[in-house]
């Protein structure tokens, strides 16, 4: 056991993975090295961020491509490659650039599976970068998870910690369904014990990161660190928050969601993926359909506003919901005054 | 560390395994100003491995209660002030003001011990813990952990049991920390580890104290190697009768999911509230690592092939009279019949724990640890 970076927890899977099976292949712009590096560098940057630095070293041009920019032809080529029996990881680099490869994962590798009667399957991996607050603007910092958790055929994840990350990308490249990984941007130096062995964190599985018994936080990714922060404040004034982590929206563990609002009978659901139809709306509905019975107050919605991103960093600080925000949905449904 | 007047005990944070250095004071059981009784649980506190009572000390009034519920607190520190009734108030603060003086917590930095031991037996790897004396090292004793279990299983005896000898406890292959493959499954693949961990930590012999599994590895050992064992403790042993909750076996090691192995650890403990959720999570994080299932399989094939114990080591412990031998065990245990303690040899000294599931060593530390030591006393003579 080890502490180890978000970062360093995705780089170990994917070192981990590319040595127990050699039809791990990745796929993407820049993840060997930046523009202009010899073969003979060994110091490739392995990415805007450096997460799959060292793994071009270890695994040769083979298996750590590096493709022109074009997302269509990364996705069109993972998705073909894993029809054929390879395990591609491929890196979208920002999530906001779907649009233009969509067809690959929405139309193609979602329905293989289904197209051809179970005799093909689609096990890729496609590992993109979500999350506002690092000053990148509006098409560079969204969270489109909520699209990507309405296609059938498609799990999605949203990592919150460096133990769920390592274990659910592990289970994301053997998992034999398309998988779309969502980084967030602003927790990749999150640090935490994660074991140096392998291990993988079955999908569908939510993790109870606080226990409680007054209110029930449920978020995803960085938004589990925002509620964490709302439940220490909380807890000073004598309200225990319980948090789910859902770590998957698709699949959806629907189990433990009711299992929580059974406990405390208040929900406060707190997501950066959309205003509307977003993640939090979907698992407000699921809420109200299977444990309606045990609610005790109106299920709070916390979300960013139905706008772009703001650039101004004072208004995309503002965008962000924030553990202030929480704090007072918490008093509301506690029925208390600020 | 203290030296109290005779009439003011203190009550401070014990020492949960040798990781542990604070814990956050959960709820007290009794209000300032009450009696209590020697023994009697004041306070739980909470670690990031398991939640547990601080029982008395002593028995008198408890005069102060110095820190509250939701604190964090450090080990060895003052939690609360036992006296009597006619001790003055005066002479309670100065007792406090001294305490607080003296009082040095932990190290937080560079803190040794609970850095992870491993040592390579062939091809495997063990991982383990261990609490030597600064005297001349006596005769050693080993704990082995049960089935599915680890070096941990032991915080809340491990320390105690140190102070009076040096104290090994490890990770059974495809256990704990330890290397997740296993080359040999049997009970003598097992014992023979256990034999050479202690050749490789150059014990010529010691006192096993094992739970459960362990406790059949124990007596495998004994039986292999009787002149490397100076005494054995069995906790709610394995290898002495032919049952065993075989639903337990199949649900630990097939469980995936936390609600599943909430509801299979549970059956470890009389008092079910005792399986937090940090456990439940720590019991997962175990089973996902690669290969875990498969040796834990691989285990429970050979010892408990059809949910049936294969070995009986009863015979054994009849011919083994002359060596200490003391079998302690739960009256409430789902998991090994406590009805096996019937009929043992009458050289063998045993103990059913009454409110105590298959987990005595946790759930009743304090008596398990007297009678640990007062065993290995026995062993000594």
């Amino acid at each position: 056991m080890t502490v180890k970076t978000i970062r360093e927890a995705i780089s170990e899977a994917l070192f981990q993975e590319m040595d127990r099976d050699k039809d791990v292949v990745l796929m993407g712009e820049d993840i060997r090295g930046g523009a202009g590096s010899s073969v003979e560098d060994v110091e490739a940057w392995g990415g805007v961020l450096g997460v799959t630095k060292g793994l071009w070293d270890k695994y040769g041009s083979d298996r750590v491509i590096d493709t022109p920019i074009t997302e269509s032809a990364i996705l069109g080529m993972a998705a073909g490659a894993a029809m054929t029996g390879m395990r591609p990881v491929a890196e979208l680099m920002f999530a906001d650039f779907f649009g233009v490869c969509f067809d690959a994962i929405y139309n193609q590798a979602s329905k293989f599976r289904y197209m051809f009667g179970g005799k093909a399957t689609s096990p890729m991996v496609i590992r993109t970068m979500i999350g506002a607050g690092l000053r990148s603007a509006a098409q560079h910092s969204q969270s489109p998870y909520h699209i990507f958790t309405s296609v059938p055929g498609l799990k999605c994840v949203v990592p919150s910690c460096a133990y769920d990350a390592k274990g659910l990308l592990i289970q994301a490249i053997r998992d034999d369904d398309p998988v779309i990984f969502c980084e967030h941007k602003a927790l990749y130096e999150d640090a935490m014990d994660v074991p140096d062995e392998s291990y993988a964190i079955p999908f569908g599985e939510a993790n109870i990161v606080r226990e409680g018994s007054d209110v029930s936080i449920v978020a995803l990714g960085l938004m589990v660190k925002v509620a964490r922060e709302a439940a220490d404040l909380l807890a000073q004034q004598g309200i225990e928050a319980e948090i789910l982590d859902p770590r998957t929206t698709s699949p959806f563990d629907v189990d433990s969601l009711v299992e929580t609002v059974e406990n405390t009978g208040r929900l406060i659901i707190v997501d950066e993926s959309a205003a509307r139809c977003g993640v939090a709306q979907d698992i407000a509905a699921i809420a109200s359909q299977e444990a309606f019975a045990a609610l005790k107050a109106p299920i709070q919605i916390i979300t960013p506003p139905h706008t772009p991103v703001p650039f101004s960093s004072v208004l995309e600080d503002a965008w962000i919901p924030s553990a202030a925000r929480i704090v007072e949905a918490a008093h509301k449904v506690m029925n208390r005054d600020a | 560390m203290h030296n109290t007047d005779g009439d003011i005990a203190p009550v401070t944070v014990p020492k949960w395994g040798v990781s542990m250095e604070e814990g956050a004071i959960v709820e007290w059981h009794v209000t300032a100003g009450k009696e209590v009784e020697q023994g009697q649980d004041l306070l739980d506190i909470e670690t990031s491995k398991i939640m547990n009572s601080v029982e008395a000390a002593a028995s008198g009034v408890l005069r102060r209660i110095v820190e509250q519920a939701g604190t964090i607190v450090y080990v060895g520190q003052l939690v609360g002030v036992i006296a009597a009734e006619s001790v003055s108030d005066a002479d309670i603060d100065n007792y406090i003001d001294e305490f607080q003086k003296n009082y040095v917590p932990p190290d937080t930095q560079g803190d040794e011990q609970s850095n992870p031991t491993y040592v390579d037996i062939g091809n495997q790897r063990i991982h383990y813990l261990s609490v030597a004396t600064e005297e001349e090292p006596r005769c050693a004793t080993v704990l082995i952990h049960g089935f599915g279990g680890d070096c941990n299983n032991w915080m809340f005896n491990l320390v105690a049991i140190a102070d009076e000898q040096p104290v090994y406890a490890l990770d059974l292959p495809g256990h704990g920390a330890s290397g997740k493959s296993v080359d040999d499954s049997s009970l003598d693949g097992l014992a023979t580890t256990v034999v050479a961990f202690m050749d490789a930590m150059e014990l010529s012999s010691a006192h096993l104290v094992g739970h459960s599994l362990g406790a059949a590895v124990a007596m495998k050992v004994a039986e292999l190697q009787p002149h490397r064992v100076s005494s054995l403790a069995l906790i709610a042993p394995s290898g002495l009768g032919e049952q065993i909750n075989g639903a337990y076996i199949h649900d630990f090691i097939e469980g995936k999911s936390r609600r599943e192995l909430k509801k299979t650890l549970s059956m470890l403990f009389a008092d079910k509230s005792l399986v937090t959720r940090e456990m439940v999570d720590n019991a997962l994080k175990y089973k996902r690592i690669d290969g875990v299932t498969e040796t834990l399989r691989q285990i429970a094939d050979e010892v408990f092939p059809q949910g049936r114990q294969k070995d009986s080591f009863r015979d054994l412990l009849r011919s083994l009279s002359s060596m200490p031998i003391t079998v302690i065990w739960g009256e409430q245990d789902e998991i090994a019949d406590p009805a096996h303690l019937v009929g043992l040899h009458d050289s063998i000294s045993t103990h059913l724990v009454a409110d105590v599931g298959h987990m005595p060593h946790m759930e009743a530390a304090s008596k398990v640890n007297d009678l640990l030591l007062s065993h290995l006393l026995r062993g000594k003579l």
